[in-house]
């Protein structure tokens, strides 16, 4: 469980987080949408400890994220993130990609981090690409393959930034369905996005940030088709 | 009796050992230089802006003071402290000081090159800091910089020609004593640049195969 308290964080004199709340359960995914600017990347980067947070509380599975004390390339094993640029190591293959981290990092052999990858990566619908280099790849198979690089580390929660917003309109379908099927698996996840439709479709919950606060939070029933609060009936009138 | 001596076969293992001696101080400064400067250009990326002032100034004499005024300065300036250098290791010290603040610069942008997006992505699978310098900011950040590695390179081979003047034989100082043995100097002065080229352009020639390779 994701549990995030009061959270407060500024660059400088900005403040971009002003006392976010937010529970995240075992197998829920959960949707953040909202203008930019509003603080859903900066979140994001919070819960794993890539930015400091000024004030209040992130637990990640009882650990407090931001705790001295803890350890933060361990506790990155559990988040594995996603982001709006796919960042494929230009240098490694496809399948080296993939297999990169789970061998550094979590000390398997060279054939035991890539079978794990050649798992994700066939899982990601990549199968035929291992020997590939991502360079030569679309958009779209690039971000599966970060997706995969990033299930390799096999965590329990995964945190996607807005990752169709980079892409060609007819490669975000590809992409989105390999999210569906992590929502299928079970996998606890926060997708930051500007998918409304798809955020219906698979969120249990929906957050919409405005100015570095939740303004609304609830089901995609109750936030997307009846919202209460006017900012986010003006912010879906306009995305919609 | 003849006051020259016109060349001959038997100045051949006199002048291989000029080639070799060419050979050998540039690799020394290529190796020493390529370390040295991974580590200056490593500190130049991360540091903050009064440790890279400080660096770069020093970076920026070693560039722009010709180096065979640093080559005579630094031998002459041992000599009277009272400890000589022996040539070659006198003209290796220069020359891959030389070598390692061109490299430093070169390295330095191949280190900024890895955008801190991607930075943060390997942070973000759990590698340490050291660990995404290890395998993602050196092996990508080297690639982006080879061909400008291999321009240094090249030219180190050239410039250890100025070692010379400190008394090192190398391919042009023994040029320089057959042609005042047998008055020959445009067979000669043409023998030794063809030697050069020799050793360069194949050089360059892997540079080209090995930038190609790297381009998929
Ligand atoms: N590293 C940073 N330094 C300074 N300001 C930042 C930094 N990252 C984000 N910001 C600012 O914080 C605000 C929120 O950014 P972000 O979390 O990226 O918003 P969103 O993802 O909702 O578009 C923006 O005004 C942005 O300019
Ligand atoms: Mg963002």
């Amino acid at each position: 469980m994701i549990e995030i308290k009061d959270v407060h964080k500024s660059f400088g004199d900005l403040e971009v987080l002003k006392g976010i709340d937010l529970d995240v359960n075992s197998g829920e995914v959960v949707s953040i949408i909202g203008a930019s600017g509003s603080g859903k990347s900066t979140l994001l980067y919070c819960i794993n400890a890539i930015e400091k947070i000024n004030s209040g509380k992130i637990i990640v599975d009882g650990v407090d994220v931001h705790n001295k004390k803890t350890d933060k390339n361990k506790l990155r094993q559990n988040l594995g993130m996603v982001f709006q640029q796919w960042n494929s190591f230009p240098h490694l293959t496809v399948l080296e990609n993939a297999a990169l981290a789970p061998q550094i990092v979590k000390g398997f052999t060279k054939a035991e981090a890539e079978e794990i990858a050649r798992k994700e990566l066939i899982h990601v619908g990549l199968g035929d690409k291992l020997n590939e280099y991502p360079t030569r790849m679309s958009g779209g198979q690039q971000q599966r393959l970060a997706i995969a690089r990033a299930l390799a580390m096999e965590p329990p929660y995964m945190l996607f930034d807005e990752v169709t917003s980079a892409l060609d309109p007819e490669l975000v379908g590809e992409v989105l369905d390999t999210l569906r099927l992590l929502r299928d698996d079970g996998m606890t996840m926060i997708c930051v996005t500007h998918e409304i439709s798809f955020a219906k479709e698979v969120s249990d919950k929906v957050a919409f940030f405005h100015e570095g606060l939740i303004e609304e939070i609830g089901s995609p029933e109750e936030v997307l088709d009846n919202p209460q609060r006017e900012r986010t009936q003006q912010f879906l009138s306009k995305v919609l | 009796m003849d006051l020259f001596t016109p060349l001959s076969w038997n100045d051949t293992g006199f002048i291989l050992t000029g080639v070799l001696n060419t050979v050998f101080i540039s690799v020394v400064a290529i190796l020493v230089g390529t370390v040295l400067g991974l580590a200056v250009g490593f500190v130049r990326a991360e540091s903050s802006k009064s440790v890279n002032i400080l660096l770069g100034g020093f970076l920026d004499i070693l560039r722009s003071v010709p180096l065979i005024i640093q080559l005579i300065l630094f031998s002459t300036f041992i000599g009277a402290m009272g400890y000589p250098l022996d040539p070659f290791v006198a003209g290796s010290i220069i020359l891959s000081l030389y070598t390692m603040a061109f490299m430093g610069e070169v390295f330095r942008s191949g280190f900024n090159s890895v955008p801190m997006a991607m930075r943060k992505a390997a942070r973000s699978l759990g590698m340490s800091y050291w660990q995404t310098v290890r395998y993602v900011r050196v092996p990508i950040g080297m690639r982006a910089v080879f061909p400008s590695w291999l321009g240094v390179a090249l030219s180190v081979i050239k410039d250890s020609a100025l070692v010379s003047v400190i008394g090192y034989m190398e391919l042009l100082r023994t040029a320089e004593q057959l042609i005042s043995r047998t008055q020959q100097p445009l067979m000669i002065l043409i023998g030794v640049g063809l030697f050069y080229f020799m050793i360069s352009y194949p050089l360059s020639l892997y540079g080209k195969h090995v930038e190609r390779k790297m381009e998929i």
